[in-house]
C-alpha cells in the first residue's frame, strides 16, 4: 500500500494546507465538480485545513445524484414489467423515483439486481436466458466506455436478452449550463481526475481563457486535493487563469482517444434531463442506430407520466452549489442516509451524504 | 475415532443416532461432570455476587476462515460479552442447529475448537442442545452460546460510566475480523496475511480491572466495529468523544485489503479486541495492563472524552483535518459472526 500511503503523508500535507494558508489573500470559493473529490474533502477533514479565505463548494458531479427522477421512473416501469430483469449499480437503487425507488420494487417481489460492473450484467443475461435483462446504464464518460464494451461483448455473444437503458450523461455541457445559470462567484474549479482521463483538458479551455477561471485536474488522495488547492490559489494571486494537472500520473491533456472512440461508436450524444439543471442540449448518451436492438428504450415501453420530485428536495440547488446541505429544510432531520428523500442523500458520493456523516454539525 | 458421514435428520430425533453424536463427539469433546449427569437441567452453585448473563447466536459464512471458525467464535464472543461488564465468565449453554448433510468431521472440528476456547478461557459448558433441520433450512450449522458470569459486588462497568476527561484505548489493531471474513467470502486477498483476531478477553479485562480502579467502561467493538461501539458509549454516557486517526492500530495488511475492497476498518467487526475507558490518570496503567496479556499487545491510547456536544464521535484525521466520525447507517450487513 506503498502507492497510497505515499499520497496520505501527514507532514507533506500539513506542509501543503501551510503553503495555502499563506499564499491565500483574497477570498475565493472554488467549485469541485466530483463528487469523489466531495467525499475526500469531508472524509479527511480536509475542508477543516483550508484558511477562512478559501471555500469549497459542491457541484454536479456526483453520477447518482444527477440521475433525474424520470429516469428513475423508466427503470421502475421495466422493473414492474413481467419477465424484465433490472440490473444497475447498489447506489442507485435506493434512488426515489415518483413512486417509490428500485429498493421498494424488489422488496415488493420485483426482479432487480445489483451489479458491480456492465460486464456483470452480461453475465447475468447469460444465467437467466428465459428472462429479459436490462442494464440501467448511469455515469459519466469514466463510465460510459465501459458499457459500451459491455454491450459489444454482448452483441458478439448473440445475447438477445440483454439491452442498455441509457441515463448517461457528459461533463463539458454540464459544466457550460453551469456557467451561463447564476453567478456563482466561483474564483475556479477543481476538476475531476477520472473523467479528465477520458475525455482530456480541451474542455476546461474556454472556462480557463474566455471566463478567466481557473482549472486544476485534481487526484483525490489527500495530497492530491490539497496540492491541487495551492495551484488554484497560486494562480488566483499571481492573476493566472490557466488550465493544470496536478493529476499528472493519470491525466493526459489528450485524454483517452481509445475510450473516447469506443464511447462514440455505440453512442451519440442526446439531450438530457438533469436533476436540478433541468434539460441540457447534448448532454447524454443515447445508443446510436446501429445498436438500436440493444437499447431498452426501443424494446420496451418506457413512457411515464410527469415526473414528481419530493416538495422539499433541494438536492437541484445543492447540485449547482447554490446552497450547502444544511440550508435544505429537511437535512438530518427527515432526509438520513437511512431514509434518504433525495439522490444527494443516497449516494456515497453525494454532496448531503457527504455533509451527514461527516460535517453535520458545521 | 473421529465419526465419518454426514448429518442426517435421525441425528436429531432423539433416538440412536442422537445417542451417538452426543456420546461419540459432544461428549467426547465437552464433557464435564455437570454435563455429564445428562439431566433436564444443570444445577449450580456459584460463588457470592452478582450474575452477568449474555446470549448469542452465531451465524458466520464461512464457518472455517483464517484465524478461527464458527466454534471459538461462539465462545468467544458470548464469554467476551460477559467479561465486559467486569464480569468472571463461570458457565456456558451450547445450541446446535445443524443442517442436514453437514459433514461430521467438519462438525467434530468446530466442536473440538469450542472445547479448546472454553478450556482456555475456563469457563465449563453446562448443558447443550442439539437439533437437525432438512437441506436448506439453515445454513451447514448456527450455534447459540449464552454465557454466565459474576460480578464481585462494588464493580461498575458499562457503557454508560464515561465521564468528560476519560481516556479511551484501544487493545489492538481494529478490522481483522471483518476484513478476514469480507476477503474469505468475496476469494479475494486470501494469500494476504489476515486473519480473525477471535479471541477470549475476560484474562485481559481481569488484568485491568485489578489495575485499574478508575475503570469505566469495556466495550467489544463487534459489529459495526470501533467506530459504532464508540458512539454508542458516546451516546448512553452523555459525553463526546475525539479520537486521534494516527494513533488507531491498523494492521498493514489489513488496511491494504480494505483499500482494495472499499471497507473502512474503523467499521469492522472485531472478535479480539476492547475499548477500555478509564480516568485519565490510570491511562498509562491499563496500557500497561492490556500490553501484559497476550491478546493486549498492540494496545493503545487513542482518544479522549469531551463534555461538549454530548453523543458525537469526533476524529483527528491523520493528515490534519477533523471530521465526524459516525455510526455505521444504512448498509445491509452480511453474516459475519
Ligand atoms: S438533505 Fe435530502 S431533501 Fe434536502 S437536498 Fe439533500 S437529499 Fe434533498
Amino acid at each position: 500500500m506503498k502507492h497510497v500511503d505515499e499520497y496520505r503523508d501527514p507532514a507533506m500535507a500539513k506542509e501543503l494546507a501551510a503553503q495555502i494558508r499563506r499564499a491565500s489573500k483574497t477570498p475565493v470559493r472554488f467549485m469541485e465538480l466530483c463528487g469523489t473529490h466531495t467525499m475526500a474533502l469531508a472524509r479527511h477533514g480536509l475542508h477543516t485545513m483550508l484558511p477562512p479565505t478559501v471555500a469549497m463548494v459542491s457541484g454536479p458531479g456526483c453520477p447518482v445524484c444527477v440521475t433525474a427522477t424520470e429516469e428513475i421512473d423508466r427503470a421502475v416501469k421495466l422493473a414492474q414489467t413481467p419477465g424484465v430483469v433490472v440490473a444497475t449499480f447498489g447506489d442507485l437503487v435506493r434512488v426515489p423515483g415518483s413512486h417509490g425507488s428500485l429498493a421498494a420494487q424488489r422488496a415488493a417481489g420485483a426482479a432487480v439486481e445489483v451489479v458491480y460492473s456492465p460486464l456483470d450484467a452480461v453475465a447475468l443475461a447469460e444465467r437467466r436466458s428465459g428472462e429479459q435483462v436490462v442494464f440501467l446504464g448511469i455515469g459519466f464518460e469514466t463510465t460510459a466506455p465501459t458499457v459500451a464494451a459491455a454491450l459489444l461483448t454482448a452483441e458478439k455473444q448473440g445475447l438477445t436478452n440483454f439491452s442498455v437503458l441509457s441515463a448517461h450523461k457528459l461533463l463539458p455541457p454540464a459544466l457550460a449550463a453551469l456557467l451561463a445559470g447564476p453567478d456563482l462567484g466561483l474564483g475556479g474549479f477543481l476538476c475531476p481526475g477520472h473523467v479528465t482521463t477520458v475525455i482530456g483538458t480541451a474542455c476546461y479551455q474556454p472556462v480557463a481563457h474566455e471566463r478567466g477561471l481557473p482549472c486544476v485536474v485534481a487526484g483525490f488522495e489527500p495530497t492530491d486535493v490539497l496540492a491541487s488547492i495551492l495551484m488554484l490559489v497560486n494562480q488566483v494571486e499571481q492573476g493566472r487563469s490557466e488550465v493544470e494537472i496536478q493529476y499528472k500520473r493519470a491525466v493526459h491533456a489528450q485524454g483517452n482517444p481509445a475510450a473516447m472512440a469506443l464511447m462514440n461508436q455505440v453512442f451519440e450524444p442526446v439531450d438530457a434531463p438533469w436533476r436540478g439543471l433541468g434539460h441540457i442540449p447534448a448532454s447524454g448518451l443515447a445508443l446510436r442506430e446501429a445498436y438500436a436492438h440493444l437499447d431498452a428504450a426501443r424494446r420496451f415501453d418506457v413512457d411515464v407520466p410527469p415526473a414528481k420530485d419530493h416538495p422539499g428536495c433541494r438536492c437541484g440547488d445543492v447540485l449547482r452549489g447554490l446552497i450547502p446541505p444544511p440550508e435544505c429544510k429537511l437535512f438530518a432531520g427527515v432526509c438520513t442516509p437511512s431514509s434518504p428523500l433525495g439522490p444527494c442523500m443516497v449516494s456515497a458520493e453525494g454532496t448531503c451524504a457527504a455533509w451527514h456523516r461527516y460535517r453535520r454539525d458545521e | 475415532m473421529a465419526m465419518k458421514g454426514s448429518i442426517m435428520l435421525d441425528h436429531g430425533a432423539g433416538g440412536k443416532a442422537s445417542a451417538e453424536l452426543v456420546g461419540g463427539l459432544f461428549a467426547k469433546h465437552l464433557g464435564n461432570e455437570v454435563l455429564g449427569q445428562m439431566d433436564d437441567a444443570a444445577v449450580l452453585s456459584p460463588p457470592p455476587g452478582r450474575l452477568a448473563v449474555s446470549t448469542d447466536s452465531f451465524v458466520v459464512d464461512p464457518i472455517f476462515f483464517p484465524g478461527g471458525n464458527i466454534g471459538s467464535l461462539a465462545v468467544h464472543g458470548t464469554v467476551n460479552d460477559v467479561a465486559m461488564r467486569g464480569a468472571t465468565p463461570l458457565y456456558l449453554t451450547v445450541g446446535f442447529v445443524l443442517e442436514e448433510g453437514l459433514a461430521i468431521s467438519d462438525l467434530e472440528r468446530v466442536v473440538a475448537s469450542m472445547a479448546e476456547a472454553a478450556k482456555e478461557a475456563g469457563v465449563m459448558v453446562v448443558a447443550g442442545d442439539t437439533k437437525v433441520v432438512g437441506r436448506g433450512q439453515a445454513d451447514k450449522l448456527f450455534i447459540n452460546t449464552t454465557g454466565i458470569g459474576v460480578i464481585p459486588d462494588g464493580l461498575e462497568i458499562g457503557a454508560s460510566q464515561a465521564i468528560p476527561g476519560d481516556a479511551v484505548l484501544v487493545s489492538g489493531t481494529v478490522g481483522d475480523h471483518g476484513v478476514t471474513i469480507m476477503a474469505s467470502r468475496e476469494g479475494l486477498g486470501l494469500d494476504a496475511p489476515i486473519a480473525s483476531d477471535s479471541a477470549s478477553l475476560n484474562h485481559l479485562a481481569a488484568g485491568l480491572i485489578a489495575a485499574c480502579p478508575g475503570l469505566r467502561t469495556l466495550r467489544d467493538p463487534t459489529r459495526g466495529g470501533l467506530a459504532t461501539a464508540l458512539n454508542e458509549i458516546a451516546a448512553t454516557s452523555g459525553v463526546s468523544i475525539e479520537l486521534d486517526e494516527a494513533a488507531i492500530p491498523i494492521d498493514p495488511a489489513v488496511a491494504g485489503v480494505c483499500e482494495l475492497l472499499g471497507l473502512d476498518p474503523l467499521y469492522l467487526a472485531n472478535e479480539g479486541k476492547l475499548i477500555c475507558i478509564v480516568e485519565a490518570e490510570q491511562a498509562p496503567a491499563a496500557l500497561a495492563a492490556m500490553r501484559a496479556d497476550a491478546h493486549g499487545k498492540g494496545a493503545a491510547i487513542i482518544g479522549h472524552c469531551g463534555g461538549e456536544r454530548a453523543g458525537r464521535v469526533w476524529i483527528n484525521t491523520s493528515v490534519g483535518g477533523r471530521r465526524i466520525l459516525d455510526m455505521l447507517s444504512g448498509e445491509p450487513l452480511p453474516r459475519i459472526c
